[in-house]
C-alpha cells in the first residue's frame, strides 16, 4: 500500500519533495536530506547494542524539545523505569518530559509462560494502548521497540503478520512519524523480517570490532521517495546521545579565501611570500623526532589566539597540561588562551577509539567549539588505529570539512629517519595546501634544524634552507647561509661565520687605508696646486706691473709727440697723428 | 459496551485496592477465583470470549468465582494498566500464579489446565 501512494503521489506532481520529521540528530538530517519520512514508519535495523533503542528515544526527546512534536515510546523489551533511568545518564530528564506530557512511555510486558492462546485472536490491546497514549498527549512521532518481541511471547504466526500489517497501515492513517526498531537477522535484516511491512525508510546500525576497536556505523537502506548519502557513515553515542558524521557527502567545492594569516612565526611569514598562511588553508609539517613540530604548532596556535580567534588543539601524543609546560620553555604561555576560553585542547590516545570514530569526535568537536584554527598534533600516530589507506580518507574527509567550514588547519606528522624525507607516513602531502618541511642536518658532530617550504599553492614563497634554533623567545629563524659546500649550520656556521667576519674585517680595513691614502693624495694634490697658484699670482702682478709701467711710458711719449706736433704746426702731421690716435685706441 | 456487571455470588464491587487484596486473599483460601476478560467492543472474537468464558465458569467454578468483563475500546486506560496485548484476554489474577489467556476461548481444554482444573475434575 505505501508502494501505490508513493507512485500515485510522484505520478501527479514530480516537484512536490515528500515531507520530513527532523530528527534534530547530530549529521542524521543531513544524510536522509532533511529527516524520516513524516508520517510514515521508519525501520531502524541491527544488532544487539548498535543503539537503536538509543536512535528511537533520542528521536522522540528532541521531537517534542526542539520541535515540539510529542512522542510515544512503546517499549518491548525495556521497562519505563528502566528506560529512564538509562536515559538519565545521557542527559535526557524522561520523567520531566512525561509529566509535561511531551513523552508517553509504555512497556508492553509479554511473557510467553503467563500466555495461553485459545482460539483466534488479535493485537487490539497493542492498538488500543497505542491510540490512547497517542490521543492523549497529541503524539506525532512514535517508537515501537522491539515489535519483534511479540514474535517470540506469541505462537500464531500468521495473525502476528496481519496484525503487524495492520499496525503500520494504522500508524501511517494516524499520520504518526515512527520508529520501529528490529533485531538483525542471519541471512535478513530483521529476524522477522519487518521489512516487509515497513517499505518506506530503512536504517541499519552497525557495531563492529577491528583489531580490537570499535566502531559503529550507520547506513541508510532504503528511503523511498527521497535521495540520501548511501554511504556507511560512522557515529558516535557519547554522553550527548547520538552524533552522525556526514563527511563523506562533502564535495570539492569549498570557497577559497585570499585572507592570509601569520603562522606566527614572523621569518617563517616572510618566507611564505611575506604574509603567512592562506586563511582556510591546509597545512602539513613534517619532521623527525624532537624537530619543533608540535612547537611550530604552538606558534600557530599562539597567533591566532593573540588574534583573538578560537583554536582547537587535538593531541594526540600528549597532556593538556603536559604541552603547556613544554611551550613555555619557548617562551609561549598557551594557558591564558586556555582560561580565556580561545584554546582548547582535546587529547585523546589513537587506539582509544577507531578512526571513524575519532573522526566523528574531531567532527562533534570542531563543530561545539566552532574554532577557526584546528591543530592534529601527530596525525602519523592514528596509523595505529587503523591502516594508512583508512587513515588517509578520514583525514581527506576531515580536511575536506574543515576546508568548507574555512579552518585552517595544521596537520604535523612525524616521519621516520629510515625513509624518505620528503615522503609522509599516510602519504596524505596531496591534500595539503602548504607543506612545511623540519629536517635535520648532522654533520660535523652535531644535529641542527633546518627548515624549508617544499611547497605552498597559490603563493610565492622562498627556496631556501633555513636553519632555526629553539630558543626561550620562541622559534627563531637564522639568516640564509650558504657555504661552498652548501649549506652550513651549527658550529660549522659558527666557524664560518667568524671567518667571514674576520675576512671582512680586512676587506674593511683594507679599504679604509686606500681610502686614506687617497685623501693624502689629495691633500699633496691640492698644496702643489696651491704653491702653483701663488706662484702665478706673483708672477701676475709683476707682469701686470710691468704692463702698466709700459702703458705710461707710451702715453708719455704720445703725449710728447703731440705737443711736439702742435708747437711745429705741421699740417703732413695730421694724418700721422690720426693714425696714431687709431692706434693708441 | 459498558464495563461488564459482575457474575458475582459474594460481595459488592470493590472501593479500593488494598480491600480488594484483603478480601481476595480471604477468598482465595476457600479456591476462589479473580478473573477478568477484557474484549474490545462486540466482535465476533468478543462475543464468542464472553460466551465461553461464562459457561466455563458456570461449569467449572459455580459459586467460587469472581468475573469483570471489561471493554478496552470504552476505558482504553484499563489495556495499560492490565499489560494488555492481544484481544479477547481473559486474565486469571487470583489464585496465583497470574496466568493470561488469548484467543476466543474456543479451547476450553487449555484454559481448564491454565486454570488448574484440569486435575481437579
Amino acid at each position: 500500500m505505501a508502494k501505490k501512494a508513493g507512485a500515485s503521489g510522484e505520478a501527479k506532481t514530480t516537484l512536490e519533495v515528500i515531507p520530513k520529521a527532523p530528527t534534530g540528530i547530530k549529521g542524521l538530517d543531513d544524510i536522509t536530506g532533511g529527516g524520516l519520512p513524516k508520517g510514515r514508519p521508519t525501520l531502524v535495523c541491527g544488532g544487539t547494542g548498535c543503539g537503536k533503542t538509543l536512535l528511537g528515544m533520542e528521536f522522540l526527546v528532541r521531537g517534542a524539545t526542539q520541535f515540539k512534536e510529542p512522542g510515544v515510546f512503546m517499549s518491548f523489551e525495556e521497562k519505563s523505569e528502566e528506560l529512564i533511568t538509562n536515559f538519565a545518564s545521557l542527559g535526557f530528564d524522561l520523567n520531566e518530559l512525561v509529566a509535561q506530557k511531551r513523552l508517553a512511555l509504555d512497556y508492553v510486558h509479554i511473557e510467553k509462560s503467563e500466555i495461553e492462546e485459545t482460539g483466534e485472536y488479535d493485537l487490539e490491546g497493542i492498538f488500543i494502548r497505542l491510540g490512547h497514549a497517542i490521543d492523549v498527549i497529541g503524539a506525532k512521532r512514535v517508537v515501537l521497540d522491539t515489535i519483534e518481541a511479540l514474535f517470540s511471547g506469541l505462537s500464531n504466526e500468521n495473525i502476528l503478520r496481519s496484525e503487524l500489517r495492520r499496525l503500520f497501515r494504522y500508524l501511517k492513517d494516524k499520520g504518526v512519524t515512527a520508529i520501529v526498531t528490529g533485531e538483525q537477522g542471519e541471512r535478513t535484516l530483521t529476524r522477522y523480517g519487518l521489512e516487509e511491512y515497513v517499505a518506506d525508510c530503512v536504517i541499519f546500525l552497525n557495531h563492529s570490532v577491528t583489531a580490537q576497536i570499535a566502531t559503529r556505523r550507520m547506513r541508510i537502506i532504503k528511503y523511498r521517495g527521497s535521495s540520501h548519502g548511501t554511504n556507511e557513515y560512522p557515529f558516535i553515542i557519547d554522553e550527548h546521545g547520538f552524533s552522525v558524521m556526514p563527511i563523506s557527502s562533502i564535495g570539492l567545492a569549498h570557497p577559497a579565501s585570499t585572507e592570509r594569516i601569520s603562522s606566527g612565526v614572523e621569518r617563517l611569514d616572510s618566507m611564505l611570500g611575506g604574509k603567512g598562511y592562506y586563511r582556510g588553508s591546509s597545512i602539513l609539517v613534517t619532521g623527525t623526532a624532537g624537530i619543533g613540530k608540535s612547537s611550530l604548532a604552538a606558534h600557530f596556535v599562539n597567533a591566532g589566539c593573540k588574534r583573538g580567534e578560537r583554536c582547537l588543539y587535538f593531541a594526540f601524543e600528549e597532556s593538556q597540561n603536559q604541552i603547556i609546560r613544554n611551550m613555555r620553555s619557548i617562551g609561549l604561555d598557551l594557558d591564558r588562551w586556555v582560561k580565556k576560553g580561545l584554546l582548547k585542547f582535546h587529547n585523546a590516545r589513537p587506539t582509544l577509539y577507531g578512526l571513524e570514530m575519532h573522526l566523528v569526535a574531531m567532527h562533534k568537536a570542531i563543530e561545539e567549539f566552532e574554532p577557526s584554527i584546528v591543530v592534529a598534533d601527530p596525525i602519523s600516530n592514528l596509523v595505529a588505529a587503523a591502516s594508512e589507506a583508512d587513515v588517509k580518507s578520514m583525514l581527506s574527509r576531515l580536511i575536506d570539512y574543515l576546508k568548507m567550514k574555512q579552518i585552517t588547519a595544521l596537520c604535523t606528522d612525524l616521519t621516520t629517519t629510515a625513509s624518505s624525507i620528503e615522503r609522509t607516513e599516510i602519504g596524505i602531502s596531496s591534500l595539503m595546501d602548504t607543506w612545511v618541511l623540519l629536517q635535520v642536518m648532522e654533520g660535523n658532530g652535531e644535529r641542527n634544524r633546518g627548515l624549508y617550504i617544499l611547497k605552498s599553492r597559490g603563493m610565492a614563497h622562498s627556496n631556501q634552507v633555513r636553519e632555526y634554533h629553539l630558543t626561550s623567545q620562541g622559534l627563531q629563524l637564522r639568516d640564509v647561509y650558504i657555504g661552498p659546500g652548501g649549506v652550513l649550520t651549527g658550529s660549522a656556521r659558527t666557524a664560518q661565520e667568524a671567518h667571514d667576519r674576520a675576512e671582512s674585517l680586512e676587506h674593511q680595513q683594507e679599504i679604509e687605508r686606500k681610502r686614506r691614502e687617497v685623501a693624502r693624495k689629495k691633500a699633496v694634490l691640492e698644496a702643489e696646486v696651491a704653491a702653483l697658484t701663488a706662484g702665478y699670482e706673483a708672477e701676475k702682478d709683476a707682469l701686470e706691473a710691468a704692463i702698466a709701467t709700459e702703458r705710461q711710458r707710451e702715453q708719455a711719449r704720445v703725449e710728447a709727440t703731440h705737443t711736439l706736433g702742435k708747437g711745429r704746426q705741421e699740417d703732413v702731421s695730421k694724418k700721422s697723428d690720426a693714425n696714431d690716435r687709431g692706434g693708441r685706441k | 459496551m459498558k464495563k461488564h456487571n459482575k457474575k458475582d455470588d459474594s460481595s459488592a464491587p470493590f472501593k479500593d485496592s488494598a480491600q480488594e487484596f484483603d478480601l481476595a486473599m480471604e477468598q482465595n483460601a476457600q479456591g476462589h477465583y479473580v478473573l477478568r476478560l477484557f474484549i474490545t467492543g462486540m466482535t465476533p472474537n468478543s462475543r464468542k470470549a464472553i460466551e465461553n468464558v461464562k459457561r466455563i465458569c458456570e461449569e467449572h467454578l459455580q459459586g467460587s468465582y469472581e468475573l469483570e468483563i471489561v471493554d478496552i475500546y470504552q476505558q482504553p486506560i484499563f489495556a495499560k494498566e492490565g499489560q494488555i496485548v492481544a484481544a479477547p484476554t481473559l486474565v486469571k489474577e487470583l489464585p496465583p500464579p497470574l496466568r493470561k489467556f488469548i484467543g476466543d476461548m474456543s479451547q476450553t481444554e487449555r484454559i481448564l489446565l491454565g486454570l488448574d482444573l484440569r486435575t481437579k475434575k
